[in-house]
């Protein structure tokens, strides 16, 4: 591999480094660049032409920009599970070993299978998705969608998983700048030198914008020279930070932007530990935009043949970058801007075919240079191009007196004139205003703190740009009360007057684009125009003009002057569709970050977790907690021998169970019994210390909201456990009730939940295993600690505890809270102390088990159309006090007798697994909605019973005990028996867990 | 969007969680069913300036009173409810 290959490389000049020769491929091909290029630059130079096939017509494209709005040259770069679809080839920089390949072609780039899409376009054109492909709806999934989907992809996905990781970050500044050209390097300088702390943002990986590849003269000295000073100065600031390879892409509420640093996409593989991308939220009390223009192209004949290129794309390539797109090269402009390419052209020695402008006149030095250099302008516009996959080989000119001309030219730099990038500022729903002079939308306002500077503004001259950016910036920081002095402006003689001749679209026979990416051409609009899509917003949809990638940019204004003109309106009455975030593409794996894989959400261990661990519990996910859900022991395959033998165990012996999860919340003050009698159905001012009751709250619709125990630690001091899905709702619905409806009470709460290891140990050895963890002087007997009982106690070894006499199984049971770090030692002494008891842990299965078998209701019967009533516990609804939903509770649909109420459910044939979800219906009706009854909540198999048995809601539930219904499961196509029952399987009377 | 809590500072909104108008006020216990009603299901549809509850549970747990407008999230106040903080409010 050698220069050889770099056929349109300059001799000489170019911010490349000749001496750091890069190797990279394309399409399999081998070529050389250098240090400084991008892949497109680097195609250039390889006199590469064809980069890829359109969208939908698989037409030919080339290169059509030098920067992130480009459309055409999209590429999957990188190869395997780093293989990157619709990446820019204008933003890729050249590193050694880069791979790229062409997208959307079929077999190869330059003989591509569906370009035949073209000789069908009659059925590709505006709204053909929903003219062809609505009718007959049958072939919809078979035929349509997957020709589609074939047809009209871009780039392939990796089919296998990011390696690499993406993070997001935080940053807070006074003045905020997006670009860094010479809007935006002056306004940092006048703002960083009045001492505000500033974030400079720049796409590009170096600093100056278009000064890059237009050069000029500033405060007498040469722009490079320039842009170099200008960033010393600002590195010497230490509140400065430059960031370059960020992209502002969204400015939300409140000062908050995001962008995206591309951290390490220059390089083939991240170094260890540092991400490829990183999305930055940026807090900033003052923006300042100084994100430039985008030129535009002018809608003509086979506009979007390889070989045609933006005027300013043309200039970059070969100033900053020594590539020329074309040894011969022609000009389409009708602007004075456009003719900055043929100077640069000429300057690199390369032949200008000729010039064909809008304009009437062009200036006397315009024609003087054309003179010296031989070559022709033409007044009148380009028709078409000629030529093909390789390129424009001839440029056909429509003259203003009606001839037409010929140009030859293997390229055509084409300028329509200028857009301010209004992205940023217009994101608020804010729109743009139309500027006649410069034909363009410019900002008008902008969300509050941002302010629009230079080019971005409207303000197209170097000289405009220094001093408009120097001025707000220095604004920025002044209206935040930093008084330093902002220096002096940078001044540049370049203060001449844009001239420009709107010209959007040519009335050619050929086929003309206005949306390259999404193949939308004139035609098109112009159908959407008669068809009555007139609207701006149905024009897009109906057209998907400026809904690929590059959102317009390249495009929207063409489109709107297209329709402003077929409908006789002016481009402003036409209006503009709404900007939204992000300005750039985003990868989705940018905007996830770390939160993937198994770090998608934060996960909560339990204290007894690492032990759980060490045993081989097996694991199940509630919310944000791992808990262990079973323990399985040698040779157990199956889960349920598991849970049965642990359910076993406790029912005669002693087991254990974390219950950490439980949310915990201290309430403290003399208003603490007054707070927990309003938020509870049940009073608890009443409980008297030492002693713990179960409560139920109500949304203040008088439905169940969430239920646990609260215990009454002191007089002012009371300690409550939520359910674990509601811990942090029940928090937040109890400040809520403390600080926004009673705010004279006298009460203060604490969130526990993290402070607390709590254990449920439970079965009628219970009294045993506890005696030999608890300090002997410390009475458990019934008497000495009855049901319900609940206080603290001394552990052998000097730690305190929370002792409280509840029980959840039906068992014999205390519940025992330690300081959270006690937690392991407490599980390890636990199975220590127990061994000679035969102590069995147990898991949410067997937990869940022992719960349906006492009948008690857990979350699928709190499912949030439950009462209290619905549950069994309508008693325990005081009425001698307010709280919290009892009004709403006594709604006549709310107390009626028909309602669905918890009941027990039990196959007749003991033998048959009964199901969640089955309906109940009578037995011999007809299953339907007038003879559905209810359904099965909660399902387990009971050892006790040695039957599978369930809880469920049912109408009549309770004087239909003993009643033989039908459970109808249209799910699992079952029918069969049930019997309805006490939902009190075990121990009707209560005495074990009182024993 | 951007909070300024009185007890932290401004805080990004994911800290806060939302819950609506401030302005409906819990009913007397005994202002019968109709009054309790309207507090738990009507609300302005407000497009514009409202006063609004949000909860700093990321931070200091306080309910705060929002003054915003709902169309261009600009705030014009932020205050603690009654009972936020450690006061308690003489009844
Ligand atoms: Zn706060």
């Amino acid at each position: 591999m050698s220069a050889a290959g770099q056929t349109h490389r300059l001799a000489a000049g170019g911010l490349i480094d000749r001496d750091n020769r890069l190797s990279f491929s394309f399409d399999g091909k081998s070529m050389d660049g250098f240090a400084g290029d991008t892949l497109a630059s680097a195609l250039v130079a390889n006199g590469v032409k064809l980069v890829g096939r359109s969208f939908k017509y698989h037409r030919p494209r080339g290169i059509l920009t030098a920067g992130s709005e480009e459309p055409n040259a999209l590429v999957e770069l990188r190869t395997g599970a780093r293989r990157e679809p619709n990446t820019r080839a204008t933003t890729i920089e050249l590193y050694d070993g880069l791979v790229s390949a062409s997208q959307n072609r079929w077999p190869s780039l330059s003989f591509d299978f569906l370009s035949i899409n073209q000789l069908a376009s009659p059925i590709f054109v505006a709204g053909f998705y929903y003219k062809t492909f609505m009718w007959p709806s049958a072939l919809w999934e078979k035929f349509y969608e997957p020709l589609i989907r074939r047809a009209a992809g871009l780039g392939r996905a990796a089919d296998k998983s990011d390696p690499d990781h993406y993070e997001k970050a935080w940053a807070h500044c006074d003045v905020l700048i997006a670009g860094s050209g010479p809007t935006g390097l002056a306004a940092a300088l006048a703002a960083g030198r009045a001492g505000a702390r500033v974030i400079l943002c720049e796409e590009d990986n170096r600093l100056g914008g278009r000064l890059l590849s237009d050069g000029g003269t500033i405060d007498g000295i040469d722009a490079a020279a320039w842009v170099a000073k200008a960033e010393a100065e600002l590195r010497s600031m230490p509140e400065v930070r430059i960031m370059t390879h960020t992209t502002l892409t969204g400015a939300f509420d409140h000062g908050v932007h995001a962008a995206l640093e591309r951290v390490n996409d220059h390089v083939p593989v991240p170094p260890e530990h540092q991400p490829r991308q990183r999305v930055w939220r940026i807090v900033a009390r003052r923006t300042v935009v100084a994100a430039g223009a985008l030129e535009r192209p002018i809608v003509f004949g086979g506009n979007d043949m390889p070989g045609v290129m933006l005027s300013s794309a043309v200039r970059t390539y070969i100033n900053r970058y020594a590539a020329t797109p074309a040894k011969r090269l022609a000009l389409f402009t009708n602007n004075d801007d456009g003719w900055k390419t043929v100077e640069a052209a000429l300057a690199a020695g390369v032949t200008v075919a000729g010039v064909v402008d809008a304009r009437a006149e062009v200036s006397a030095e315009q024609r003087a240079l054309a003179a010296k250099h031989g070559f022709a302008v033409l007044n009148g516009v380009v028709d078409h191009v000629e030529g093909g996959k390789a390129g424009v080989a001839k440029i056909v000119a429509a003259l203003a007196g009606g001839a037409r001309a010929t140009l030859e030219a293997d390229g055509l730099a084409v300028s329509g004139g200028w857009n301010p990038s209004v992205g940023l500022t217009s994101q608020h729903r804010g729109r743009p205003k139309w500027r006649d002079d410069i034909a363009a939308f410019v900002p008008d306002g902008a969300p509050p703190g941002m302010i629009a500077a230079g080019s971005a503004n409207g303000e197209f001259s170097l000289a405009a740009c220094l001093m408009e950016g120097h001025s707000s910036g220095a604004a920025a920081a002044g209206d935040l009360g930093f008084s330093k002095s902002a220096g002096n402006t940078p001044v540049s003689d370049e203060d001449a007057a844009y001239s420009l001749k709107p010209v959007w679209t040519v009335n050619s026979k050929h086929k003309a684009f206005v949306d390259f990416q999404n193949d939308v051409t004139a035609s098109d609009i112009a159908l959407a125009a008669r068809e009555g899509f007139q609207s701006v917003e149905h024009l897009k949809r109906y057209t998907t003009l400026g809904m690929a990638t590059d959102q317009g940019k390249n495009s929207n204004v063409q489109g709107l002057a297209i329709m402003a003109e077929l409908t006789g309106r002016s481009i402003p009455e036409t209006g503009t569709t709404i900007y939204r975030p992000p300005y750039v593409p985003i990868a989705i794996g940018a905007l996830a970050g770390h939160h993937r894989d198994e770090n998608f959400h934060s996960t909560r261990l339990t204290p007894s977790h690492h032990w759980a661990a060490e045993r081989g519990a097996v694991f199940v996910d509630t919310g944000l907690w791992k808990r262990a859900q079973w323990y399985p022991i040698k040779r157990e395959k199956d889960w349920l021998v598991s849970v049965t033998r642990e359910v076993k165990a406790v029912r005669s012996g002693v087991g254990f169970c974390d219950v950490s999860t439980l949310g915990k919340i201290d309430v403290h003050g003399p208003d603490a019994g007054t707070f927990l009698d309003r938020v509870y159905i049940n009073t608890f001012s009443n409980l008297a210390v030492g002693k713990a009751r179960y409560g139920i709250m109500l949304r203040e619709d008088g439905i169940v909201y969430d239920d646990g125990t609260t215990s009454r630690l002191a007089e002012d001091h009371y300690f409550l456990t939520t359910t674990t899905a509601k811990a942090g709702q029940v928090m937040q619905h109890l400040e809520f009730c403390r600080q926004v409806l009673f705010p004279e009470l006298d009460v203060q709460l604490t969130s526990v939940s993290d402070q607390w290891a709590q254990f449920s140990i439970a079965g009628p050895k219970t009294r045993d295993l506890l005696r030999d963890i608890v300090d002997p002087s410390e009475d458990l007997s019934n008497e000495g600690f009855p049901f319900m009982g609940a206080r603290e106690v001394m552990l052998r070894g000097g730690v305190k505890a929370r002792l409280f006499r509840i029980s959840f199984s039906g068992e014999m049971a205390f519940e025992i809270s330690v300081p959270t770090r006690f937690g392991d030692a407490l599980v390890r002494n636990l199975m220590i102390a127990g061994e000679k008891y035969g102590v069995t842990p147990y898991g949410t299965e067997a937990l869940g088990v022992m719960r349906i078998e006492k009948g008690h209701v857990a979350g699928p019967e709190l499912n949030g159309t439950t009462t209290a009533a619905d549950l069994g516990l309508g008693k325990m609804m005081s009425t001698k006090k307010d709280f919290i939903g009892r009004s709403m509770a006594g709604r006549e649909a709310l107390v009626a007798d028909d309602r669905q109420v918890v009941v027990g459910i039990k196959p007749v044939d003991k033998a048959r697994r009964l199901r969640s979800g089955a309906h109940i219906i009578p037995k011999g009706a007809t299953p339907g909605p007038e003879t559905d009854d209810g359904y099965v909540t909660s399902v387990c198999f009971s050892p006790f019973m040695d039957q599978w048995i369930g809880l469920g809601l049912v109408k009549h539930g309770r004087e239909r005990h003993g009643e033989i219904a039908m459970a109808h499961d249209p799910v699992r196509r079952e029918d069969y028996e049930v019997e309805l029952c006490n939902p009190v399987f075990y121990d009707p009377e209560g005495g074990r867990q009182r024993g | 969007m951007r909070i300024a809590c009185p007890f932290c500072g401004p805080r990004e909104n994911g800290e806060f969680s939302y819950l609506g108008d401030a302005k409906p006020k819990r009913p007397a216990p005994d202002a019968g069913q109709d009054a309790f009603y309207d507090y738990v299901y009507l609300r302005d549809n407000v497009a514009g300036e409202m006063e609004e509850l949000w909860y700093h549970g990321g931070g200091c747990r306080s309910w705060l009173k929002v003054r915003r407008n709902t169309v261009t999230h600009e705030i014009f106040s932020v205050e603690p409810v009654a009972g936020a903080g450690a006061q308690k409010v003489a009844s």
